[in-house]
């Protein structure tokens, strides 16, 4: 079991095709694949659809994928820190799915966990709910939302080992888990890869049968908002 | 004098009893967490944390710690971090006691949009549908009326919707309503405003 790579394209090669779904981790700039991304930006594929809660912004995240125009569907839902994005979804290059941020969660953790579908309250009497299965349930109204099975999901974590058990830092975790457990194949970069046994079993975020590929790089972990307080204000 | 924005997210946070768990929107409903007091509340952000704490001091932002407004906080003693999947589970579930949000329009049967306004730039919902749908209960904090002085209470939402029927509780720069059989229900006066004035604002039906 070789799951150790020595660079980002390493880690995906031979994973990579064109009109590919890519699910990626991240909450705004928080905790995105962003060694993998420039990665996939290098190899050049082109097409691609990815689920994704955000779309990073101009120069960082997806946003690189956006500039280079290899991404033809987003599917997150929310969009438009980011200028050449909104340029192309508003002319008509860029297709965009919105989904309720709860659902594509749910639909990513549900895809990985063998449920092709599920029913939810979230977007009952709104556009969402156009088209789609209704159901009532105890007197309550639910729609069905599918789960999500990508070709290629793509996560970032703290501290991996060698086995792909994954534990992530703070509010970096989001989108990463449901999004990894959704893959058909999934690519992890971690800021250090730790020796086997070092990790507390009990403590493990995402077990390792989930990740296929590791890879340890240098994170630039770029501020969306930097807001601050005054020390004396405490 | 109807209240400012601080006087209402004073009022809002009247909302919170201890022990709550909560969610802020964005704007007015951030400012609510600076009147809880001595009031046990737990703050949920739904990129993935209970227990939000304040902004860093300068020099100690950690790019891991964000918020759902993707600004930099701080974590408590009591802080509890887990994925976004978890995260709306909660949120879905009922486990979250009461949502505060702003809104762009409110209907009288309790009907939200605050997510898109056709013809103009859509970002998203992020999380505010599964938001009103799951919470046991959504206060919306916003001005009466819209800066053409219309009112923002109607009889029935003309953008598209966030959700249908998920409000229980408008605090406006006028006044607290209520969404009740029928139509919106006044609870209180802001001070100095009279109950003829708040009706005269409000499109929506106002029930005795």
């Amino acid at each position: 079991m070789k799951k150790v790579y020595e660079t980002a394209s390493d880690a995906l090669d031979g994973l990579l095709r064109d009109e590919m779904l890519i699910a990626a981790g991240g909450f705004g700039l928080c905790g995105i694949p962003e060694l993998l991304l420039q990665a996939i930006k290098d190899a050049g594929v082109r097409d691609l659809t990815f689920a994704s809660n955000n779309a990073g912004v101009d120069d960082f995240g997806i946003g690189i994928l956006l500039a280079s125009k290899q991404v033809k569907k987003m599917m997150s839902s929310y969009v438009g820190e980011n200028a050449e994005f909104m340029r192309q979804y508003l002319e008509g290059e860029l297709e965009v799915e919105f989904n309720p941020q709860g659902t594509l969660a749910e639909r990513m953790r549900a895809g990985g966990s063998g449920i092709p579908g599920f029913y939810t309250k979230t977007g009952v009497g709104t556009q969402i709910a156009e088209g789609k299965d209704h159901k009532d349930f105890d007197g309550e109204t639910y729609i069905m939302e599918r789960g999500i099975v990508a070709d290629l999901a793509i996560v970032k974590a703290w501290k991996a080992d060698d086995t792909g058990n994954l534990v992530f830092r703070k509010t970096a975790r989001n989108f990463n888990v449901p999004a990894a457990m959704c893959g058909k194949v999934c690519v992890a970069e971690v800021e250090e890869i730790v020796p086997r046994g070092s990790l507390d079993p009990d403590m493990i975020h995402l077990p390792g049968v989930y990740v296929h590929r590791i890879v340890q790089g240098t994170h630039e972990k770029r501020i969306e908002q930097r807001t601050t307080r005054k020390k004396e204000s405490v | 004098m109807p209240w400012d924005r601080n006087q209402m997210a004073a009022r809002a946070a009247q909302e919170l009893e201890d022990g709550m768990y909560v969610n802020l929107g964005i704007g007015i409903p951030t400012l609510v967490a600076n009147y809880v007091g001595d009031k046990d509340i737990t703050l949920q952000s739904e990129n993935g944390m209970l227990g939000m704490g304040p902004f860093p001091v300068e020099g100690e932002e950690d790019a891991d710690v964000i918020n759902a407004g993707k600004q930099t906080i701080t974590e408590l003693p009591r802080t509890a971090y887990f994925d976004s999947a978890t995260s709306f589970g909660m949120i879905r579930g009922g486990k979250i006691a009461c949502a505060i949000l702003g809104a762009m329009e409110v209907a009288e049967n309790g009907d939200l949009a605050n997510w898109m306004i056709p013809g103009k730039l859509v970002k998203g919902m992020g999380g505010a549908m599964d938001l009103v749908a799951g919470v046991k209960r959504v206060v919306v904090v916003m001005d009466h009326q819209n800066k053409k002085g219309e009112s923002k209470l109607l009889k029935s939402c003309t953008l598209p919707l966030t959700g249908a029927a998920v409000v229980d509780r408008v605090i406006t720069n006028l006044g607290v309503l209520d969404v009740v059989e029928g139509g919106l229900r006044i609870v209180e006066c802001a001070d100095g405003v009279t109950e003829a004035e708040l009706r005269a604002a409000t499109e929506a039906t106002i029930v005795a």
